[in-house]
């Protein structure tokens, strides 16, 4: 079996009296793109918020590299490699697409906290290529003197894709990627989630969208009423009884 | 692949310079060419700039920095009491006490954004102004203000020289040079050019752009790996040296502090000028004092006689009328002149003068394509 990067163990979540996470138990390998799945209300919100550290569970562990991240802060998250894609994109709209990639690049090289102020940002040679070279691999480096503010919520999305690709993360987190998209949006998306999936990137998407899961996941996780039901690659949760049951058969 | 890259730094600076050091000459058609002036506006620009590095660039509203005047001219004031009336350790002690203060002020009211974050300060601006005014008054004299006296200590100035003290009370000087005059606005002109040098590299810096990312989307900054706390009081502490460097300046000028300086209007009047001239820009808060300092300074001066000297092409019976409706814009009443200058720049150009002039410059560049299209198309 191979390397694991995030483990999830016996989590356990309440709220009230309702059990929004039941006996939670999830392994997701290196550099696979693993899906999570589930109707509205299965709780995915909730383990997603248990995963970047935001809600602390009843019981159990949320390993990543082997680290704890339990009562982590956001930034302590993605210092450790663990780096978050919104479900609306979240950019820095009052700067240009070029200042909204050297951000991240920059937060990766100096840490969490650094004061300097007598170099300027033009001379950081090495962070303005890397921004100019991931933009470019989004198609947008002759926009980069650009607002961010006025993209469509398509390029929004892209750009912040390279932003939390430029960091090189150990994990990244998708929460419905293509949420509120149009079609055509949609299918950009897809093709720029498959193209960094041959990067080798371990991936954890979270989504309803069976179309955008099917077409770039290697595992499956369907989360019904607080539990896993099933996981598997793309083709058995496909043929899976109980998952057409729960969600495929109920819906769409 | 083509990156700009501004190599402009030396360029800007030496024009600042020039146009600062100039003032006195250029100034002098508009009859503002006196120190007292001159310096007034030199030592606003300091706490203008200062302060447009919190609110400017990082977007959070303070409406506490005069606290930080009011700790750098008591500081000053201490400094030529038990030092020396030397200028230097009185606004190194001024500015370094400030910033501790603004560590404090800043790590408190830091805890919360937005709105909270404004009112946090605005209590701190209520609660040292009441230390300063009745509770700290072995510090700070109270409400007659803390001045300097015959008989004071001035260690340094003793061990250097036995000057004899029986005359009337000594001034401020820098090594001999005495601080008023000119020479007062000289020194206060060099350090508002190291002042705006300083805010220079700011803007220009990582540190800087992260400050502006912070504005823009703080959420994202954390869960870009950015602890934002550190980078906010940071910038807290700098808008409250400089802010102290300007209060202490305001001693250097006239050796007494008040607690009337550290009244959270006083804070609002840099909040004024920074918006007037343009938020978060980097001439914007200088221009801001300049049209506000300079306009103060015309209104204020204006009484009913001049008004009736002024109007007096009119006939009697309206010269009267416009007496009437123009004097409580004018003496006095200049803040209502400064209330309506307000208002009409925030609702036509919320981005302050600078945004004015960016429009006409558009306008301008634009007319120029249009007229290069049209040659084109010839």
């Amino acid at each position: 079996m191979s390397e694991s990067v995030l483990k999830i163990s016996n989590v356990n979540k309440t709220f009230g009296g309702l059990k929004a996470l039941t006996d939670i138990n999830l392994n997701i390998e290196k550099g696979k793109v693993h899906a999570i799945i589930g109707p509205n209300g299965a709780g995915k919100s909730t383990l997603l918020n248990v995963i970047i550290g935001l809600l602390e569970p009843d019981t159990g562990e949320v390993l990543f590299d082997n680290k704890d991240v339990i009562g982590k802060q956001a930034h302590e998250i993605n210092q450790m490699g663990l780096v978050r894609v919104f479900q609306t994109p979240e950019i820095f709209t009052d700067l240009s697409l070029l200042e909204n990639v050297m951000i991240p690049a920059l937060a990766k090289r100096d840490g969490s906290f650094k004061f300097k102020i007598f170099r300027d940002l033009a001379d950081e040679k090495d962070i303005m290529n890397e921004a100019v070279d991931i933009l470019a691999s989004i198609g947008m480096e002759d926009k980069m003197h650009n607002m961010s503010g006025s993209m469509s919520r398509g390029d929004k999305r892209r750009l912040e894709l390279a932003m939390c690709l430029i960091q090189h993360p150990k994990l990244l987190l998708l929460d419905e990627p293509t949420a509120g998209m149009a079609r055509h949006d949609t299918n950009q998306t897809i093709e720029l989630l498959k193209k960094i999936k041959e990067g080798g990137m371990t991936k954890i998407i979270i989504e309803h969208d069976m179309h955008v899961v099917f077409s770039v996941a290697d595992t499956i996780s369907v989360l019904a009423r607080g539990k896993i039901i099933a996981t598997g690659t793309p083709d058995e949760i496909k043929g899976n009884p109980i998952v057409q049951e729960a969600y495929l058969g109920g819906g769409e | 692949m083509k990156i700009e890259k501004k190599r402009s730094d030396l360029f800007i600076m030496a024009i600042f310079t020039i146009v600062i050091l100039s003032m006195p000459v250029w100034l002098s058609p508009l009859g503002a060419n006196y120190p007292d002036l001159l310096q007034k506006f030199a030592i606003f620009g300091i706490f203008a700039i200062g302060y447009n590095i919190l609110f400017g660039l990082t977007g959070y509203l303070s409406f506490g920095h005069a606290i930080f005047i009011g700790v750098g001219s008591y500081t000053a004031v201490w400094s030529f009491k038990l030092l020396s009336m030397n200028v230097l350790p009185a606004i190194v002690f001024g500015t370094l006490f400030a910033g501790i203060i603004a560590a404090l002020v800043g790590y408190v009211s830091l805890r919360r954004s937005g709105i909270y974050f404004s009112i946090l300060t605005l209590a701190f601006a209520q609660m040292f102004y009441n230390l300063a005014y009745s509770v700290l008054t072995p510090l700070t004299n109270g409400e007659t203000g803390l001045t300097i006296a015959a008989g004071d200590p001035r260690v340094l100035d003793r061990l250097f020289s036995d000057v004899a003290t029986g005359g009337g009370l000594p001034s401020t000087e820098l090594f001999g040079i005495s601080m008023s005059g000119y020479s007062g606005f000289y020194f206060t002109a060099v350090l508002l050019i190291l002042a705006f040098f300083i805010s220079l590299k700011i803007f220009n810096s990582p540190f800087g752009l992260k400050l502006k990312a912070i504005k823009s989307n703080q959420h994202r900054m954390k869960y870009t790996g950015y602890n934002t706390r550190p980078y906010l009081v940071t910038a807290f502490i700098i808008s409250g040296m400089f802010a102290g460097l300007a209060g202490s300046l305001m001693a250097v000028t006239d050796p007494l502090a008040g607690a009337e300086r550290m009244q959270w209007t006083a804070s609002g009047e840099v909040v004024l000028m920074t918006i007037l001239g343009g938020v978060g820009t980097l001439y914007g808060p200088l221009l801001g004092v300049a049209i506000i300092k300079y306009l103060e300074n015309i209104f204020s001066a204006v009484n009913e006689a001049t008004l009736h000297g002024f109007f007096s092409f009119l006939p009697q019976w309206l010269n009267d009328t416009m007496v009437v409706v123009v004097s409580p814009f004018v003496g006095e009443g200049w803040h209502l002149t400064l209330g309506l200058m307000f208002m009409i720049v925030v609702i036509f150009l919320p981005g302050g003068v600078t945004e004015g002039f960016q429009k006409i410059k558009n306008r301008f560049t634009k007319n120029k394509e249009q007229e290069k299209l049209k040659q084109g198309g010839e």
